[in-house]
């Protein structure tokens, strides 16, 4: 057992974080820093730094622009990411459509989508559930109906996250009615500007447009815009939900999060001291560094297993429901480290505006994040949908 | 032993009850909470109309005599329908202290003018460094002749951005950290020297940042004695303590129904999501966290209302329980709503906001968890 990194893996940590300090915009990072909300162009603008440098696809195969990195020089990477608080990468492209296109899609549709979404010229997002269909995934009913060398495309998808950004939506949609619901199931992309697609905001609890619903009224869509077979659908959604399963967790943000609770301790007045002063919560707040611990090493665990031909299993379901509880838990704490000040709203606007803070710098969007996370356990798979992973697949009942 | 409501408690309970069922719809308050005022006024007509603003008071002060269990009916009822017209800081806070400490002039000036809803009231009592401590005052009144002049800062005022006048808590003696040397004053926020900064909470309720830079005051706008304040703002905190908490169960009683009936309708793989066990036993959690929030309910309303010795005590276990099982609640009832909990449309997500701030409002539960232990 050797738990360190090697020589050349901190030689490697070194090099990424040199280029971050280096090419990391200021102003993006003064957003992120201050709780100002990205743009869309901020995200992109990031992006297509990594892109550049060839670090944005990181985990795809190196004969479609991928890094050929080791399981541990991606970790190391993505920490360095977190720890300098860079805006996170949408995945919907990079991480979901890619490797689906680049395993499943004919040679034709690798050339035309692929370069789209590792150069960011492409942003995608996802249409997988229905307003009926939550945990439930397989029973969707958006429909696409074969007529000569299209597809015309009827239902509805919720959920979406940043489709009001989106040029592309990939959609899991049903090409025929069987009895065993997960058949029937294929896998189609639709261009967002086709007739027929409209995206109408969800807007949360904290104020917040990040979510849509997109409804699809006679979406007439190429045949050739299907990837794999037709009814293979559900295989390829199964694919993408053991695909990078690792970084689920977000254990990277989750410890620079804590570290900046730690500081504001020191920071925020009670009575003729500091928070840090008020015994019961530190104690919150080191059995939360406690148990981050614990899930962090977990993650390690699966890496190594990973890094000696190792696939993620369902193991991965217990880092998706610890990494969540972490992130719900922690911006709890937060709220609590602020009492009142965590109450006054700011909305989405007042944050980009950055005017007329109220209470300490960092407040503002201390309660929006509470709210807003309320999601991490209903998302990507509930958290009662992963321990029922767990429960079949590793426990074997 | 009887847990039971008298039959007028009964009649105000329903009565409340009937008005929060028919009259005060989701929608409506959604609509009020983004006007400026964020309330209805035409609502808090109705509320003094039907006497519940003048609940508290006694009979001599035009009230009607009601106690902390009178209160704790009222607050229940109302955190059912999401009521966030500003009683408590009105009828609770402000009136509570006119009354205790008022001269009789003010007493005749203010607290009918409270009880017919025809002014607005708000008490100033944290600071940004004072977190849930009411001790902590750093804003300073100084004596000079005949008036006053106070100087500090005042944060997250409930209900400030209404209020025709505010008790302001400051200093005229001792340190940082004294109880002794706390003075009430009834401060007009349109006089000079007096900032307000309005906002919205999370919640849908309006509070105020205040900045008093030399305000001058004339002695007459002392409430009580100088310097003596600290008792009766304790005890005065404490009963709207129990107001709170008593929304709080309301609220969660409400959310617990909401949720069972989403879970009953909500189909996923074929089956109700109520057919779960691994569901059902999660809101059987939920229904003992509100069941054991009720009963230290009833057990602090009665001890409040004997004057018990120990009812401070009360209050901090009250709290605490509640900041416990509010988060349990209203996390718990999100996660089961599934994406539809965090909407803005859906009104579980709005419960659970309002429960999230009761949490830390007059102190969360380590605060009240400490004070249980020292007392």
């Amino acid at each position: 057992m050797n738990l360190s990194f090697s020589e050349e893996d901190l030689k490697f940590q070194d090099e990424v974080r040199s280029f971050i300090a280096d090419n990391y915009p200021a102003e993006i990072k003064n957003k992120m820093d201050n709780g100002i909300p990205v743009s869309k162009d901020d995200i992109l603008t990031w992006q297509r730094i990594l892109s550049k440098k060839g670090w944005f696809a990181i985990n795809w195969p190196e004969e479609y622009g991928g890094t050929g990195w080791s399981v541990t020089q991606k970790h190391i990477f993505q920490n360095e990411l977190a720890d300098a608080n860079t805006p996170t990468l949408v995945p919907f492209g990079v991480s979901m459509c890619g490797p689906v296109i680049y395993t499943f899609g004919t040679q034709e549709q690798k050339d035309r989508f692929l370069p789209g979404i590792i150069n960011n010229d492409v942003w995608w997002c996802q249409g997988y559930s229905e307003p009926g269909s939550g945990s439930d995934l397989a029973s969707l009913k958006t429909k696409a109906v074969k007529d000569g060398d299209h597809y015309i495309v009827n239902g509805t998808k919720t959920w979406t996250t940043m489709a009001q950004h989106a040029d592309w939506i990939f959609c899991l949609v049903r090409t025929e009615t069987t009895d065993i619901k997960q058949q029937g199931i294929s896998f189609l992309l639709i261009d967002m500007n086709t007739p027929g697609v409209e995206v109408k905001p969800i807007i949360t609890i904290d104020g917040s447009h990040e979510v849509n619903m997109v409804y699809l009224d006679n979406v007439k869509v190429p045949a050739e815009n299907l990837i794999g077979e037709e009814g293979a659908g559900w295989n390829i959604a199964k694919f993408l939900l053991a695909h990078e399963r690792t970084g689920i967790g977000g254990i990277p943000a989750l410890k620079r999060e804590i570290r900046r609770l730690r500081e504001i301790t020191s920071e925020l007045p009670l009575g003729e001291g500091f928070l840090k002063d008020d015994d019961l919560f530190m104690d919150k707040l080191n059995k939360l560094e406690i148990d981050l611990l614990a899930a962090e090493y977990s993650e390690l665990r699966t890496l190594a297993a990973m890094s000696k031909g190792g696939h993620p299993g369902p193991e991965s379901s217990i880092l998706k429901i610890k990494g969540t509880d972490l992130q719900q838990g922690l911006s709890d704490l937060f709220v609590e480290a602020l009492g009142y000040y965590a109450h006054p709203f700011m909305s989405e606007d007042d944050l980009i505006s950055n005017e007329g803070r109220i209470g300490p710098d960092f407040a503002a969007n201390v309660m929006p994040h509470y709210l807003n996370y309320r999601k991490v356990s209903i998302y990507g798979g509930s958290n009662e949908i992963q321990r029922n992973v767990i429960a079949k697949a590793v426990l074997g009942i | 032993m009887d847990f039971s409501l008298s039959e007028e408690q009964q009649l105000l309970k329903d009565s409340i009850t009937t008005f929060v069922d028919k009259d005060y719809l989701f929608d409506i308050r959604q609509k009020n909470i983004k006007t400026d005022l964020g309330y209805s006024s035409d609502f808090w007509k109705t509320f003094a109309d039907l006497g519940w603003l003048g609940m508290p008071f006694s009979e001599s002060d035009g009230g009607f005599n009601g106690g902390p269990i009178d209160l704790m009916v009222i607050m229940e009822s109302l955190g059912r329908g999401l009521v966030v017209e500003p009683y408590i800081p009105n009828v609770v806070l402000a009136g509570g202290l006119i009354s205790r400490l008022g001269s009789e002039d003010q007493k005749k000036e203010l607290l009918p003018k409270i009880i017919s809803g025809e002014i607005q009231m708000s008490v100033a009592f944290s600071e940004p460094q004072s977190r849930f401590d009411l001790n902590d005052v750093i804003t300073v009144a100084k004596k000079e002749g005949d008036s006053y002049t106070i100087d500090g800062y005042k944060a997250v005022v409930m209900n400030g951005p209404s209020s025709n006048n505010m008790i302001i808590v400051a200093r005229t003696s001792g340190n940082q950290l004294d109880e002794k040397g706390l003075t009430l004053f009834i401060v007009d926020p349109t006089l000079k020297g007096v900032s307000l900064r309005n906002y919205s909470n999370v919640d849908g309720s309006k509070a105020s940042e205040v900045t008093l830079e030399n305000v001058s005051v004339p002695a007459s706008s002392l409430l009580g004695k100088e310097g003596e304040a600290f008792t009766a703002l304790e005890e005065v905190i404490d009963l709207a303590t129990l107001a709170i908490s008593a929304e709080a169960v309301g609220i969660m009683e409400k959310m617990n129904e909401i949720t069972l009936e989403y879970t009953k309708t909500r189909e996923q793989f074929g089956e109700t999501l109520s057919s779960f066990q691994a569901l059902q036993h999660r809101m059987v959690d939920t229904f003992m966290a509100y069941e054991q929030t009720k009963s230290l309910l009833l057990m602090c309303a009665a001890k409040l209302t004997d004057k018990s010795d120990d009812s401070k005590k009360a209050v901090s276990a009250l709290k605490y329980q509640v900041g416990i099982a509010a988060k349990h609640v209203g996390e718990e009832s999100v996660q089961l709503h599934g994406g539809m909990g965090v909407t803005d449309e859906t009104n579980i997500g709005h419960y659970f906001k309002r429960l999230t701030t009761i949490r830390a409002i007059f102190g969360n539960t380590d605060y009240h968890l400490k004070r249980y232990s020292a007392l």
